[in-house]
């Protein structure tokens, strides 16, 4: 399994600036079938981003021309559906998005300081049945969550966690998010590992070369953990459905998931208005993120 | 923490190495913490409940293979499993197929290439978010956006959400709908294919259909293997669009009962926690058997250049 990893990570693993191969067509330029193509790939591009312009347009439409116009125009903004959708729960939404905030924030330190040391060590250490750790780190990113969801909950529960944003965030500080040890590793396999070796020769011990070293240098695998770790974090239904059933501590989808079900069906344009706004951070990682989030699908094909 | 202990004390040959070994330990603590804590005691712990009957409340009581027999003659888990499979034995070809042909086609020289890349990848990152599966509710809506699109073709519309034949349908179609990030990877791949292959096959007269067939397909295997491997053992733990589109039940008629919803209901909802903890198993089972058919399949028609 390893070799099935190590094989199909492709260059992007490797740190530094990373030229793109310059493409030129095999068969020199044929305008008719350069058109076709782009607008076959614009008219997929459409068909796809399609409901999504609909949701952001229809969300600024009063609520009983919804469901009637399913085009993308628009003759007056109506916010009033923003302002419903903020207050129409115990709390404003501003309250679920701190929420979010925080065990997104939380998930993000914890994954970045416990993955890179786990990484810095299955990387650069030798160590007694490092091969085989290396193995199970590898098997648990393919672990469902549900093998261990219930003993966890009972677990935590013992603990007096449930109801807090601490079994979201505790998890992360253990490096339970295995893909982003292996996305690490991957990128530390390609420091030359001779700049460890100078800082060794000067005196410098492992704490040392991997703070000042190793650290400063996967600056880029640091963002991509970051950045895939907020949009799954802000995504996750899961865990928090799960850990969260106190409405004060609600997060986004936890609280948009509460909204859709108590209206059931009445109020739509609300219910856009907050999707809308639960998407804004996604959408703003996403612009820009986007070559982190590129390089880092592209290393391990994380999703 | 004796898995910890034994290796610091294991790596006794020499100084080096047992200074690695102690640095090892330390770089690895919180690791090892949530291994043993949060992953393979919970594991462990998920085995033993699922030989029993439990509840949260009163202690777990042994019923030795009661849960697997009741499997057996649990209707609502065979429907969830045939549910599962057709979400994942069709959602999942189609996702890669259509990233594979687009991944092909972007390859080729087209301008724009990132733009594009980026508009395909988008619904990658917004897919599995309550808010896409509360707007694939409005969509596929009886007087959803689906069936006005329908009416310019003057096909007549249905509630694709509402009725049991088309729940899953829709399921399908936001899976689907995700495909690129395994275009993002394929598109990697085909980058990794030197040039040189396909001006050699050129200079030996092989048709573009030709130079696909005999050089971009089998140097893309490994990648498509890849994607086959980790989309399978994704599409088995669906859960958040099954949840928000059937509003937590699974209908229609339990048309969209996700294993993993059912599971939910079993473990979160009735707290029949033993119950669950066997169904935890019976999917880990389930999706091993997948990941190692692939693995062995792999075989066949994975071509490795080195």
């Amino acid at each position: 399994m390893t070799d099935t990893f190590a094989k199909t990570a492709p260059e992007a693993t490797q740190p530094g600036p990373n030229p793109a191969p310059t493409r030129r067509s095999r068969s020199g330029f044929q305008p008719v079938r350069s058109i076709m193509k782009h607008a076959l790939l614009i008219l997929c591009v459409l068909v796809m981003l399609y409901p999504v312009l609909w949701m952001v347009v229809s969300s600024l439409r009063p609520n009983d021309v919804i469901f009637r116009d399913p085009s993308l125009l628009l003759n007056d903004l109506e916010t009033g559906n923003y302002a419903e959708g903020w207050n129409a729960f115990a709390d404003p939404f501003s309250v679920y998005l701190v929420n979010s905030s925080i065990v997104v924030l939380g998930a993000i330190v914890g994954n970045l300081v416990s993955c890179s040391m786990a990484a810095y060590a299955f990387a650069r250490l030798e160590f007694t049945a490092k091969r085989w750790w290396f193995a199970i780190m590898l098997l648990t990113i393919m672990l469902p969550i549900h093998v261990i969801i219930v003993p966890q909950y009972v677990l935590f529960a013992q603990l007096g966690w449930v109801n807090t944003f601490l079994p979201l965030i505790v998890p992360k500080l253990l490096a339970t998010d295995a893909f982003f040890v292996f996305l690490m590793v991957q990128f530390i396999r390609g420091v030359p590992i001779e700049l460890d070796e100078a800082a060794r020769i000067d005196g410098a011990g492992h704490p040392r070369i991997f703070a000042q070293i190793i650290l400063p240098l996967m600056v880029p695998a640091l963002a991509t953990t970051a950045i895939f770790t907020f949009i799954w974090t802000w995504n996750d239904f899961f865990s928090q459905l799960i850990y969260l059933t106190d409405p004060d501590i609600y997060t986004v989808p936890l609280a948009l998931r509460a909204f859709v079900d108590a209206q059931s069906g009445t109020n739509w344009g609300a219910a856009l208005a907050m999707s809308v706004v639960s998407l804004v951070p996604i959408f703003l990682v996403f612009l820009f993120g986007q070559r982190f989030l590129l390089r880092g699908i592209a290393t391990t094909g994380g999703k | 923490m004796s898995a910890t202990a034994e290796l610091r004390n294991l790596g006794g040959r020499g100084s080096t190495a047992k200074r690695q070994n102690k640095a090892a330990f330390w770089f690895l603590l919180p690791w090892f913490l949530g291994l043993f804590a949060i992953t393979l005691g919970p594991m462990a712990a998920s085995l033993a409940l699922s030989f029993t009957d439990y509840n949260l409340l009163q202690p777990a009581e042994f019923n030795g293979l009661e849960n697997f027999t009741r499997m057996l003659g649990d209707e609502r888990l065979h429907q969830s499993l045939g549910v599962t499979f057709t979400y994942v034995l069709v959602s999942v070809p189609v996702q890669l197929g259509l990233a594979l042909g687009l991944a092909i086609l972007l390859d080729r020289g087209v301008r724009g290439l990132a733009f594009y890349r980026s508009m395909f990848y988008l619904p990658s990152l917004l897919g599995a978010s309550v808010a896409i599966a509360v707007l694939w509710r409005m969509v596929f809506g009886a007087d959803g956006l689906f069936n006005d699109g329908l009416a310019l073709f003057g096909i007549e519309g249905r509630g694709w959400i509402s009725e049991p034949e088309t729940a899953l349908g829709t399921l399908i179609t936001l899976n689907v709908w995700t495909f690129g990030s395994p275009m993002v990877i394929f598109l990697a791949g085909l980058r990794q294919i030197p040039r040189m292959y396909y001006e050699a096959a050129s200079v030996d007269g092989a048709s573009r259909w030709r130079q696909f067939a005999s050089v971009t397909l089998p140097l893309l295997t490994p990648i498509i293997f890849f994607n086959l491997v980790l989309q399978i053992i994704h599409a088995f733990q669906s859960f958040t669009q099954a949840f928000i589109v059937s509003g937590g039940t699974g209908g229609p008629a339990d048309s969209t009962l996700f294993y993993t919803l059912y599971l939910y209901q079993r473990g979160f909802g009735n707290f029949d926690m033993g119950y669950a903890s066997a169904l935890a198993w019976l999917l880990l089972l389930i999706v091993g058997a997948f990941t190692a058919i692939n693995f062995w399949a792999s075989k066949y028609w994975v071509f490795y250049n080195d």
